[in-house]
Formats: C-alpha cells, sequence, structure tokens
C-alpha cells in the first residue's frame, strides 16, 4: 500500500481546505471503511490523510422536533440517545442491528452515510472489471457470485449494493444532509444525497472531492406513530441484509393517515418507496394494502441468477414489517 | 525517512498509554493499533485473525469502549488510553472473566479467547449481559471458530452474576 502523510486537522475550516485544495488527500473518521479499503483491499491510495476524528462534530442535540446529529457521533452513541429510543424507536432497530459493538463504537453517523459497497469485486483490486472502481472496465459481479447485491437502481454498468441499515430509515424520514465546502455551506436532503449509478458508477452521491459532512437533522415522528425495521440476514447477528424494510405508520381510526417505507439491502442506494407509501397513504389497515404495497415498492428490478430470490423476499419482508408495526394495535 | 510521493513525511509521532503505561514511539502512518501493540510494544495478547474487522481477535479498550485494533490507525490513538488482555490482571491475579472463562472451558485453541474476553469486559461495563440472549447478541462481533459459544455464554454469565 502507498505510504501517505497523516495529518490531524483541529478545526472543521481548515479541513476542508487541506482536503479541497488536494486531490490526493481523503477524509479519515472512524476507519472502518477507509482503513479497510487502504491498508487491507488496496483500493484507496490518499498519499495525504486528513483525520477528522477530533473536530467538535459529535454532539446530539434536540430542537423543536428535529434531531441534529453531528456527523461524528458513533453508531453507539446515537443508538444510545433518549430521543432516538423515544421518538426514533426503528432508527435505534437499525443501529443495534448493524456491524458489532466494537464497529459500532469506532464508526461515525457521517461515515455510515458514506460506506462504500461491499461488492468482493469492487473490493479486490485483482478483478479487473469494476466500473465503479475504474469507470468503462465493466461490471464482474454482474456474470459472477451475486447474492449481497442490489436489484433496485442497479443495471448492466453496476449492482454492487449501498449496505447501510441506518440509511434506510433516514431516507424514509426525509433526514437532511449539512455539507461544508471550501466555498460555500449547503444542506441536501438524503433522498437527493445518493445517486443512482445509472452508466456512471463511479459517483455514488452529490459531494464533491474536499466537501465534508458535517451533520444530519432528522426529523422525529409524530407522537403516535408506529414504526419498526426489520432486517433479514443469513445469520442472526453481525451480518449484512439480504433484506430489510424501515416502515413509519400514523393511524388515524383504522385509517392509514400517512406512511414512510424504505427498503435495505436491495438498492444500490438507501431506497424510499414512494409509490408504497402511496398505495398505504388513505387506505384502511390490512393484508391486501400490505400485499398491494410491497408489490409497488418492488417494481422494476434488475436481476441476476444470484439476486432473483430478493425480489419475493424483499415485499415479503416489507409485508411482514407492515403487520408487526400492527400488531397489538386495536 | 519514509516520504509520500510529493516529499511530505510518512511518519508520526504517537504516544499510546497502554495498560497505564506512557509508551511514545515515532512509526510509519500505515502502522495499525493492532501492530503497534504486538510489533512495537511486544503485547502479544492481542491476536490478529482476519486482519480485516470481521473476526474480533484483536478487540481492545480503547477509552474504555471497545474496538477492533486492526482497523484502527495507532496514529489515531495519540494520548489515548488503550487497555489491552495485559493490562487486566489485578495484583498479579487473574481477571473474574479470565478466572470465568477457565472455569467454563470457554475456549479450544485459545485464538480468539483475548478478544473475547476484552470485548466481554466491555460488554459487563454496558450492562449488556441481562439474558443469555442478550449476551450472544452482543457477542457476536468475536467469531470463535472451534465453536465453543455456549461455554463462553457460560462463562460471561458467571461473571455478570458475580
Amino acid at each position: 500500500m502507498q505510504a501517505f502523510q497523516y495529518i490531524r486537522a483541529n478545526d472543521v475550516a481548515s479541513a476542508v481546505t487541506l482536503v479541497s485544495g488536494d486531490p490526493g488527500a481523503q477524509y479519515l473518521a472512524g476507519g472502518t471503511t477507509q482503513v479497510d479499503l487502504m491498508l487491507k483491499d488496496g483500493i484507496l491510495e490518499p498519499d495525504r490523510l486528513v483525520d477528522i476524528t477530533r473536530l467538535p462534530l459529535r454532539s446530539i442535540s434536540r430542537d423543536g422536533d428535529v434531531l441534529s446529529v453531528g456527523a461524528l457521533a458513533t453508531m453507539e452513541e446515537l443508538a444510545a440517545d433518549v430521543t432516538v429510543g423515544e421518538r426514533l424507536p426503528f432508527i435505534r432497530e437499525a443501529l443495534l442491528a448493524s456491524a458489532s459493538t466494537q464497529l459500532r463504537n469506532m464508526a461515525t453517523i457521517g461515515g455510515n452515510l458514506l460506506q462504500r459497497t461491499r461488492c468482493r469485486y469492487f473490493r479486490d483490486p485483482l478483478v479487473a472489471a469494476c466500473n465503479k472502481r475504474a469507470p468503462g472496465s465493466g461490471c464482474a459481479a454482474i456474470s459472477g457470485a451475486a447474492r449481497m447485491h442490489a436489484i433496485l437502481g442497479a443495471s448492466e454498468h453496476c449492482i454492487a449494493l449501498h449496505a447501510s441499515d441506518l440509511c434506510v430509515p433516514l431516507v424514509a424520514l426525509d433526514a437532511v444532509a449539512h455539507i461544508e465546502g471550501a466555498d460555500a455551506q449547503r444542506s441536501v436532503p438524503l433522498t437527493q444525497f445518493y445517486t443512482v449509478p445509472g452508466d456512471r458508477p463511479h459517483v455514488e452521491t452529490v459531494l464533491k472531492h474536499g466537501e465534508l459532512l458535517t451533520a444530519i437533522d432528522i426529523p422525529l415522528l409524530p407522537l403516535g406513530t408506529r414504526s419498526g425495521y426489520l432486517k433479514v440476514r443469513d445469520r442472526a447477528s453481525y451480518e449484512f441484509a439480504l433484506t430489510s424494510a424501515a416502515v413509519a405508520l400514523t393511524i388515524d381510526d383504522g385509517v392509514i393517515a400517512d406512511a414512510r417505507v424504505a427498503l435495505g439491502g436491495v438498492g444500490t442506494i438507501p431506497w424510499r418507496a414512494p409509490e408504497a407509501e402511496a398505495v398505504l397513504r388513505g387506505a384502511a389497515v390490512g393484508a391486501q394494502v400490505f400485499l398491494a404495497a410491497a408489490d409497488a415498492a418492488v417494481h422494476d428490478p434488475f436481476t441476476v441468477p444470484g439476486t432473483a430470490f430478493k425480489v419475493e423476499l424483499a415485499k415479503r419482508t416489507l409485508v411482514r414489517t407492515l403487520e408487526t408495526v400492527m400488531e397489538g394495535s386495536a | 525517512m519514509p516520504e509520500t510521493t510529493r516529499g511530505a513525511s510518512t511518519e508520526v509521532d504517537v504516544t499510546l498509554r497502554v495498560n497505564g503505561s506512557v509508551r511514545p514511539m515515532r512509526i510509519d502512518s500505515r502502522v495499525t493499533l493492532l501492530d503497534a501493540l504486538r510489533d512495537q510494544l511486544h503485547l502479544t495478547g492481542t491476536k490478529k485473525g482476519c486482519d480485516q474487522g470481521a473476526c474480533g481477535a484483536c478487540t481492545v479498550l480503547a477509552d474504555g469502549k471497545r474496538v477492533l485494533s486492526c482497523l484502527t490507525l495507532a496514529a489515531q490513538c495519540d494520548g489515548r488510553a488503550v487497555t489491552t488482555i495485559e493490562g487486566l490482571s489485578r495484583d498479579g491475579g487473574l481477571h473474574p472473566l479470565q478466572q470465568a472463562f477457565i472455569r467454563h472451558d470457554g475456549f479450544q485453541c485459545g485464538f480468539c479467547t483475548p478478544g473475547q474476553i476484552m470485548s466481554a469486559v466491555a460488554l459487563l461495563a454496558e450492562g449488556r449481559a441481562g439474558s443469555d440472549e442478550e449476551i450472544r447478541e452482543f457477542m457476536s462481533g468475536n467469531i470463535c471458530r472451534c465453536g465453543a459459544y455456549p461455554n463462553i455464554v457460560a462463562a460471561i454469565r458467571e461473571a455478570a452474576e458475580m
């Protein structure tokens, strides 16, 4: 692996200036993606690494009906937050279903949003064909051993999955990312933050080189909203999702007044399902409407033999989540 | 001295506080906490298993929190307190969790054991040993390929009840 210069940033502005002005520089936060891809896989080769872990971007604070989360808060810290437990329970469920305690103590919320795909072909420098790593080189996963891959937002160019659990309820909630650039600050809703790969899989988000994710704002669920996150995986714990679903329903006298739905384990980006929300909104709670919502959510999938099972599994996962969220209701 | 392609130094001065001792060192920026502990400080109790964040054998405590030393750069730990398996003994005697692992035969080959015990020390501090189910869930980041899980759970349960 290429040698690099290690610099510890003392304030946000100098960190952003340093990385923005240097194409060979990258940020280092919790390191669970960055160190892995640099030291172990040899995929990332910065010659300057700017450690941002001591910047003051770690607070979690509530302002009215919004929870503001510093990008350097860890996954364990966010999972332990009282407001998350009371008003965003499916965020807590998604966090505690992720990785292991050791990794959650290291991994930051900003890093979770910006994690790179687990596609084994992307992570193996000996594989030549990877449009995400080497634009125009093809996709080895299409004809390879695909299982932990995407079926929504995917194409013959790329089927790499965005594997975050946390991002699934976050996109359902319309969370907003705050971004610090060398010249300006901006805010982008998470539903517009990720870019579907199309024929440019190497572009994953709207971030420009050097822009730093500093915080996310998470709108709290209205009181009385039912929410749930269900993760289906190959082993009971410490495993990525095959499929998952995040659901929040506001019920008014047996009718679904509002619905938020997103899917994990199936999308090239964290996958909001507005079509399913449209089916649910205004409908009476019931098995048929849940099935219709699942059909609407998983539309136009792009599958390869290894991922074809996910079409039905994703639908069943959503139906199960909707049923679980409604369990115990009068 | 090693340099990057444009001539910047790739070495870094780091002071770790390991098991209560202040340990200054000058290292290549690529050195992980795991390699610093094992190769620089000769604390070989912390094991290198997968070396890629998947097995938990390298688990240590950093400022009291359990982390994977294989995915942590040593440079990031400058000034931080690190506790390894060598730092658990009290007054020359074994830590209660170490004793419980022996009593319950919580290992076979023993390679994952230091990571299991460091993870379990943190688990107890986190208050997550309320049931066997909870212990299994929150120990899931530590893989034992010998399959000693039932005895590991029994050892942790006993230590939690002490």
